[in-house]
């Protein structure tokens, strides 16, 4: 090869070569959004399905594609976009910052109630973050931290919030007395999934978990007699604050009789906010403690490498069942917490879907950081809320923005690790340095 | 005197295929012993039946005249044997200090500090290290740190496989200096499998040679080293 092969391509060529990219980056953008785009289907006048075309939809996407990628390529080269997992700057100036960031967080969340201008509305998407937070927490402990691989974590979400709702309708049980009750009862099927499970990693691990998630909402659907089957379960009492109810009465034993305050529905929402923050911030102290200790390095050793930890006497079933038992129980935490707020609760509410998209907070956030999954449920969950208006385009955006965290930062928005234990100063490992995992 | 560890005629198969047939080995407190064999002879199937899986078809495993054939492998590592496994199986993204205090998971007593010094004094890169991840180690060192790690659950028997794995021969023969230092200066009792004949040959008290599953030799290390058939099949006919 001459050496003029090797010099930068002409502006000239550099045209030809954007154009010939984006031609084909819209032949690829075509076959995508023809059957997705263009062609829909819509419930007819009889009730049968018409087919409606869109072609003009699909058109101006493939447009807006040859036009980004054209000017993207024309801007930064071919290979503009390298995917980095080192600290990029925005991640080293929040490392810095980091001894802020935590805190900052944690302040606009204690304090959000009473910013000026935050609504029930925003309470409402706050609450909804919250529990995804949570039970991103929950999902981190067994993906995250133990490495085992979980495509069913929602079926611990319903068995949290059946738990709830069928012991207070059937045995009038408060929700107090119920939340430790549902945490239990989903550890005890985390157990129950755990145990056929334990010498299954990775792809197969996935499978036996999805299947679990799905047996479990099929369990709920069909047994009408109990659950009241795709009807759900209705009238789900709400929680009290220490025995005072937040009804709208106003009278001796609610809320704003008790603190002669208007009664006001907003009270309930604002004790709602708080009793999840409050649930999450348990989860993440928890993990956070028990990182620190014996248990906690023996999962993180386990995801490394589970035959090293044989080899050193760790106990690896009683370990593996542990991380499964307590991730689910701060699902199952997460689910009375769901039942009680939306006081209805159907298998509806717990498809794959949902446990999907928790798995995907945990992935995108970066596998075992907290902060990092906290800031991929405000984004995803937040994210989505605020594109709203885009309705059904809202996932292609969702899609979109999950496609570029990956082909950008592989391990994720927080892909550094702490060590758990240090002489001294911590210093965090950069992801650049950690090699892939071993499934 | 009882030894400390006692192979009675074991076997051992995976499924249909049978590994080790009738072998019998004792370890006596304060030796070092080498079993050494070519590829797939069954060393590295011993080890680990050694320490619970699998499970040998026949034959009883004594660890002190204590019966701990099959016995769970967190078991047998709690009574004071520790294993560094073959291909050395470091946790990579964990700094070296984790690694070495995921050791001392199977200590029973609490504080693993004396461990640490011990480990320390033996092989003082690990102190430099110390914050490191173990990943980026070079493999001289990740063996030392499979070994130290090893060494925190102050075991009484050290199942080493194959230190010399994949390493150069200076930094072989620096690993082997640490082993019979140890083992001098501590009495730790050693079962060291290796593939390495000459050196480990050189290093232990007595030796056995594994053949297709069966202990074909025994003897002492210098003794077996000296033996034209040891020569031949294992030392590259004399260059060793």
């Amino acid at each position: 090869m001459s050496a003029a092969a090797l010099a930068p391509p002409r502006p000239a060529g550099r045209v030809q070569l954007a154009l010939k990219d984006a031609l084909i980056a819209t032949a690829v953008a075509a076959i995508l959004f023809v059957p997705m785009v263009a062609l829909r289907t819509d419930v007819g006048t009889a009730g049968a399905l018409a087919l409606r075309y869109r072609w003009t939809d699909a058109a101006i996407l493939c447009g807006l594609v040859f036009l980004g990628r054209l000017l993207l390529v024309l801007w930064t080269g071919r290979r503009g976009l390298q995917p980095t997992t080192s600290a990029g700057p925005w991640t080293r100036r929040l490392q810095q910052a980091g001894r802020f960031a935590a805190p900052a967080f944690l302040i606009v969340a204690l304090l959000l109630p009473v910013i000026p201008g935050v609504d029930r509305y925003e309470l409402d998407l706050g609450i909804l973050v919250l529990t995804y937070v949570m039970l991103g927490w929950g999902l981190n402990i067994v993906v995250g931290l133990a490495g085992l691989l979980d495509l069913g974590y929602v079926a611990f979400y319903a068995v949290g919030a059946y738990s709830y709702a069928l012991l207070a309708q059937y045995f009038g049980l408060s929700f107090w007395v119920c939340l430790p009750l549902a945490g239990i009862l989903a550890a005890f099927w985390g157990i129950l999934l755990g145990f056929p499970v334990l010498r299954l990693r990775g792809d197969y691990l996935a499978i036996v978990t999805l299947a679990f998630g799905e047996i479990i909402r099929v369990v709920l659907l069909n047994w009408v007699s109990l659950t009241g089957g795709p009807n759900g379960i209705s009238g789900i009492p709400r929680p009290s604050f220490f025995g005072l109810s937040f009804s709208m009465s106003g009278g001796e034993g609610t809320f704003a009789g008790f603190f002669g305050l208007e009664p006001s529905s907003v009270h309930r929402v604002i004790f709602l906010y708080y009793l999840i923050l409050a649930l999450a911030l348990l989860t993440n102290w928890v993990t956070i403690r028990l990182r620190r200790q014996p248990l906690g390095r023996a999962w993180e050793a386990l995801r490394e490498d589970e035959i090293a930890c044989r080899a050193l006497g760790i106990n690896v079933t009683t370990t593996k069942l542990s991380a499964f038992a307590l991730g689910a129980m701060f699902g199952g935490f997460a689910g009375a917490f769901f039942a009680t707020r939306q006081a209805f609760i159907s298998p509806e509410s717990f498809t794959f879907i949902e446990s999907a998209i928790i798995l995907a907070i945990v992935v995108l956030g970066g596998l075992g950081s907290q902060i990092g999954v906290a800031i991929a449920a405000l984004v995803l969950i937040g994210g989505t809320e605020l594109f709203r208006d885009l309705q059904e385009w809202r996932m292609l955006v969702f899609g979109g923005a999950m496609v570029l965290i990956m082909v950008l930062r592989p391990r994720g928005l927080v892909g550094t690790r702490t060590p758990s234990i240090a002489l001294g100063k911590r210093r965090a490992i950069d992801g650049n340095l950690v090699g892939e995992g071993h499934g | 005197m009882t030894p400390l560890l006692e192979v009675d005629n074991v076997s051992a198969a995976y499924g249909a295929v049978q590994a080790l047939t009738d072998v019998s080995l004792r370890v006596m407190p304060g030796e070092i012993v080498t079993l050494i064999g070519a590829n797939g002879a069954g060393k590295s199937t011993l080890l680990m039946t050694i320490c619970g899986a699998p499970v040998p078809r026949a034959g009883r495993i004594r660890l002190a005249g204590e019966d701990i054939t099959g016995e769970k492998t967190h078991l047998t590592m709690r009574r004071g044997v520790a294993q560094s496994p073959e291909g050395r199986r470091i946790f990579p993204r964990m700094t070296v200090y984790e690694n070495l205090l995921m050791g001392a998971q199977a200590l029973t007593t609490g504080d693993p500090g004396p461990q640490l010094e011990q480990v320390f004094t033996l092989f003082p890169r690990m102190k430099e290290r110390l914050a490191q991840r173990g990943g980026t180690l070079s493999g001289g060192e990740q063996q030392m740190l499979a070994i130290g790690r090893a060494l925190m659950s102050k075991p009484r028997l050290l199942l080493l496989d194959e230190p010399s794995l994949g390493l150069a021969p200076l930094v072989v023969r620096q690993i082997f200096g640490a082993i019979r230092q140890l083992n001098e200066s501590t009495g730790l009792t050693v079962l060291l499998v290796e593939q390495n004949a000459n050196q480990a040959l050189r290093l232990a008290h007595r030796g056995y040679v594994l053949v297709n599953g069966r202990i074909t030799m025994e003897g002492g290390g210098h003794e077996l080293l000296a033996r034209p058939e040891i020569r031949d099949a294992y030392l590259g006919g004399g260059h060793g």
